[in-house]
């Protein structure tokens, strides 16, 4: 049978999607966790309008990195514990590739519910008008870099017994600039202010990761097999 | 260090037993064959190849089947022998080649059961059930007789006969007679002579 690289590459995202979103997936995890922890705050700082929608960009970015967080400790870990991280290593299309396969399976499974609820939030949290627009864009362009970022740490992380908290202290640190462009993008369309640069700031941090993210991982992964 | 001065080959047709007691390096061996594991020196060629760590050749050359048994418990076993199939190859499987693999091993009325009903057996049946599905001329197995009873040892056997009659090869790292031909090698000869000094102690 001759070998389709295509093939394997969407085959991996179809796998990972659906492993993510049977029993025991974090893709319905991490959406429920990004719903419930957002509307935590409007119970902690109170109800004005003015207050929550001054820190409204701020908290449904910070806690939907920390929704993509809390998902990312089972990216490989299963595949390790269960064998199948012997199998991904022994695909033709290489662990680079696979890794890449694995890091957009986590983003369309796991973070684009996140994006397509954030309007929602945005509601609760009375975030102004003009800003949905750019609050949903910077999202799309800025989470890729959370599951990209992520992956590298995952994978450094995957042998490790309860990795999860070492996987936050490795991670965290390097999501701050893309919090960064991202709150100010949404936080200048708020404001009336041209959003451009700080957007085209945010979908640099993405392709920075791109480059690297894929490539970093398989060689943390080849560490985990020995 | 495993093991040293190890020195082995294997031709079309041919089948190879890695002996010796646990911890000698026989699943070790294995895994360096697979590359998985880096060796600290010497090669690995396959034909004319220099055989690399991650080569494209080297994964479509063979099928490896180490203790875990790689199967999503959420998947029934004809999904995850199918996601096996798109991830070695990137096609699915007929499902008539399915089903012929699944009567080896006596697995076919499980095929549309989740793994994760299975015992611990049926697993690592399903787990064996990758030899039947995939063409590739190497097969690496890692104690593939644990648990197996007589009817199915008997299975594995003729299996693995099949194999090597098309000129296919097979390393298989055991302790039980499987009941197929081949040489042997015993981890204990090439075990490191080689001891730390007084000085890095």
């Amino acid at each position: 049978m001759s070998t389709s690289l295509s093939g394997i590459f969407f085959g991996v995202i179809k796998r990972d999607i659906r492993l993510a979103w049977s029993q025991g997936g974090t893709g319905t995890m991490a959406l429920s966790f990004f719903l419930i922890a957002v509307t935590l705050f409007p119970f902690g700082v109170g109800p004005e309008p003015q207050v929550l929608a001054r820190i409204a960009p701020g908290v449904i970015w910070v806690v939907a990195l920390l929704a993509c967080l809390i998902s990312l400790d089972r990216l490989y870990q299963a595949d390790f514990e269960d064998g199948s991280l012997d199998d991904l290593a022994l695909s033709p299309l290489g662990l680079t590739g696979v890794a890449a396969a694995k890091i957009a399976a986590h983003w369309i499974s796991t973070v684009l519910p996140l994006v397509v609820a954030s309007p929602l939030l945005g509601i609760l949290m009375n975030l102004p008008e003009e800003a949905y627009g750019t609050m949903v864009f910077s999202l799309l362009l800025g989470t890729p870099a959370l599951s990209l970022i992520g992956s590298m740490g995952a994978a450094l992380t995957v042998s490790v017994r309860r990795g999860g908290v070492l996987l936050s202290l490795l991670v965290l640190p390097l999501y701050v600039p893309t919090l960064i462009f991202a709150v100010g993008a949404v936080d200048a369309s708020a404001g009336h202010v041209d959003a451009s640069q700080p957007l085209a700031l945010l979908g640099a941090s993405s392709l920075l990761a791109l480059a690297i993210g894929p490539f970093v991982s398989a060689q943390a992964l080849r560490l985990s097999l020995e | 260090m495993v093991f040293e001065k190890l020195f082995f080959e294997v031709n079309p047709g041919e089948l190879l037993f890695l002996r010796g007691r646990n911890g000698s390096g026989k699943s070790t061996l294995l895994r360096v064959v697979a590359g998985f594991l880096p060796v600290r020196a010497g090669t690995l060629t396959y034909g004319e190849e220099a055989w690399g760590r991650g080569d494209a050749a080297l994964s479509e050359a063979l099928v490896y089947a180490g203790h875990d048994n790689a199967l999503k418990p959420v998947l029934t076993l004809r999904e995850n022998l199918q996601e096996l199939s798109r991830l070695m190859t990137g096609g699915l499987l007929a499902e008539n080649r399915i089903a012929e693999a699944a009567e080896i091993f006596n697995l076919g009325r499980l095929l549309d059961q989740p793994v994760r009903y299975f015992s611990s057996g049926q697993r690592h049946r399903s787990n064996l059930m990758r030899f039947a599905c995939l063409d590739r001329p190497l097969w690496l197995m890692d104690e593939p007789t644990v648990g197996l009873d007589a009817e199915n040892r008997q299975a594995l056997a003729s299996l693995m006969k099949n194999h090597l009659a098309a000129g296919g090869m097979i390393l298989a790292a055991t302790h039980d007679p499987i009941g197929a031909e081949g040489r042997e090698i015993d981890m204990r000869d090439f075990q490191p002579t080689a001891t730390l000094g007084e000085e890095w102690l």
